[in-house]
């Protein structure tokens, strides 16, 4: 009917007196890869799961792939394929009896089964495991298995919720490029993430869930211009050392209560490099030195004025950002 | 084509048999129990084979049903469930597969009861459709308590919650005239061991075996499992919905 794959106007849930979505709207072009960005609790699976027809919403009107999910659930959960938070593999069973599993319940003919099973299984890099239990398969392993069994039903539009959440950076890359195919193959993905980088890497589209309220969207580069870019951070252990600095860097921006400098700066050696240099040239020594990427947490204070903590009031892996500090002898 | 329930049903069998000490459990400890109370307390208790019979066939029925809490809570808990919702697999299906598996499995440990019974010299006067009741009455209440234990799985917040939830089922029987009479229990217990649901079952299976049931034991027991399976079924089912 239209060319949107998941629409949603004015989204609202609320478990007892506590508002998880306080009116979303979304439009998901089909084809197209939209992510949700959002620290811990800030409603990204309350939206899916509504999405999904998991839980009914209180309030507003969803269309995925053209039906209504209030009235036409059945129709929707034949549409679309569902990767939750946990790898939902069945432990007891190997890789190969839990695609099985899916082929038998998505009615497929033994024979096309079969090939789909195989398939996958070597699409996935499983073979050589998937005679073993699921119970035995490591943490990226098991998100891959869950995507293959997403994929038996052959879903147009497919739910990630964090998908790459606690894998190991090679598990993830793995991940993104197995994104990027089903996306190529035409599929329209709805991917939620708690790393700024992953929705950078594959979204066209990026909406900021904060407290169950949209608070930015737009595309990546949109976005990122509204925070500020990578830098590096210099440290000074005197308001003297601070002047000379700021003075010899006229792009930096300097807070003279922290006696820091911020100097933009890719990050990369050379950058790095040449910025020492020039200290040097001056004598002038930095106490602390840093190299800054902007994480969710700039992503949140520059859209919201408060940082994720306040929103979570406990440390979240993506709170740790990507900051290496060096201290200068 | 398969039908989703067999589907679900096949899953269930694959896990009893990956994980076999479950059903060994099931069926090995009621035995346990039953030699117990036949041969090591022997005259001390001298209840018999006879008398001790029905009780323990209710007593391997319920044992069997704290793997199955178990096993459906981790369905939930590890997003299986959620999976087969979004998927269009009907609903009962899920359930249904491991309320057969979970009667199945009764039926083993059932089976093993009446073995060993007869082995220890156990004698009934049941005729054909005696035992025909006693088959129909086991199978009731093994459905009914089955469906009562998936609700309590699917409630339950953890595996081991749930493996808790069904602790009374194991301990009622204990306190009901499975094996001494309720006559010769102290005050209170009697009483609660007298109204409780597992004794009209019991004393209707007694009944049965000894070839005279009595309707006063047999509509009670009936109107029991029937509310049982009832409530388990319309519990399991609005916390299958509402869960996600």
């Amino acid at each position: 009917m239209t060319d949107f794959a998941i629409t949603a106007s004015d989204l609202r849930k609320a478990y007892k007196d506590k508002v998880v979505l306080d009116g979303i709207d979304l439009n998901v072009r089909a084809g197209t890869v939209f992510s949700l960005l959002g620290p811990n609790g800030a409603g990204k699976t309350t939206t899916v799961n509504v999405l999904t027809t998991l839980s009914k919403a209180d309030g507003g009107t969803i269309h995925v792939a053209g039906y209504d999910v209030a009235t036409e659930a059945k129709a929707v959960r034949a549409a679309i394929g569902v990767t939750g938070q946990f790898a939902a593999v069945d432990e007891l069973l190997t890789g190969q009896e839990n695609l099985q599993l899916m082929v038998d319940l998505n009615q497929l003919s033994a024979g096309a089964g079969k090939r789909m099973v195989a398939e996958l299984l070597e699409r996935f890099e499983l073979v050589d495991s998937a005679q073993k239990p699921a119970s035995t398969y490591s943490g990226g392993m098991r998100r891959k298995l869950d995507l293959a069994m997403t994929l038996v039903g052959n879903p147009r539009i497919i739910f990630l919720d964090e998908p790459t959440t606690g894998l190991d950076p090679r598990s993830r890359r793995t991940m993104w490029s197995i994104i990027r195919e089903l996306v190529a193959g035409g599929v329209t993905i709805f991917l939620t993430t708690q790393y700024l980088d992953e929705a950078d890497q594959l979204a066209d589209r990026i909406a900021v869930l904060d407290q169950g309220r949209l608070v930015a969207e737009g595309t990546p580069d949109e976005l990122k211009r509204q925070i500020p870019g990578t830098h590096v951070r210099l440290r000074f252990s005197t308001a003297e050392e601070l002047d000379a600095a700021a003075r010899i860097l006229p792009d930096s921006t300097r807070d003279d209560e922290a006696l820091t400098l911020r100097v933009p700066s890719d990050g990369g050696t050379k950058a790095v490099r040449a910025l020492l240099d020039r200290l040097g040239e001056y004598s002038l020594d930095a106490e602390g030195f840093s190299v800054h990427t902007p994480d969710l947490d700039d992503v949140f204070l520059a859209l919201t004025g408060h940082t994720t903590k306040a929103l979570t009031g406990h440390m979240t892996d993506a709170l740790t950002g990507h900051t290496t500090e060096v201290v200068a002898k | 084509m398969k039908s989703p329930s067999i589907v679900m049903l096949r899953r269930n069998f694959k896990h009893i048999a990956r994980n076999p000490t479950t059903v060994f459990n099931a069926v090995l400890m009621p035995v346990v129990v039953m030699l117990m109370f036949v041969y090591v307390f022997g005259d001390a208790f001298s209840v018999g084979v006879d008398y001790a019979t029905p009780g323990l066939l209710l007593l391997a029925v319920c044992y069997g049903l704290g793997s199955v809490a178990v096993s459906v809570n981790s369905d939930v808990t590890k997003g299986i469930i959620n999976r087969f919702k979004v998927m269009d697999v009907p609903r009962s299906a899920v359930l249904t597969g491991h309320v057969i598996a979970s009667v199945l499995t009764n039926m083993l440990a059932v089976a093993a009861i009446v073995g060993v019974a007869f082995a220890l010299g156990f004698s009934p006067s049941a005729s054909l459709l005696d035992w025909l009741g006693v088959v129909g009455l086991v199978v009731l209440l093994s459905f009914a308590a089955g469906w009562l234990t998936i609700a309590m799985g699917l409630a339950a917040k953890s595996p081991e919650t749930a493996g808790l939830a069904s602790l009374p089922l194991v301990m009622l029987p204990f306190f009901s005239s499975a094996i001494s009479p309720t006559d010769k229990m102290g005050p209170g217990v009697r009483e609660f061991a007298e109204y409780q649901p597992f004794t009209p079952i019991i004393e209707t299976l007694r009944g049965l075996l000894n070839g005279a049931p009595s309707a006063g034991d047999v509509i009670p027991a009936l109107a029991w499992c029937v509310g049982f399976a009832l409530v388990g079924y319309l519990w399991a089912s609005s916390t299958f919905k509402k869960r996600a």
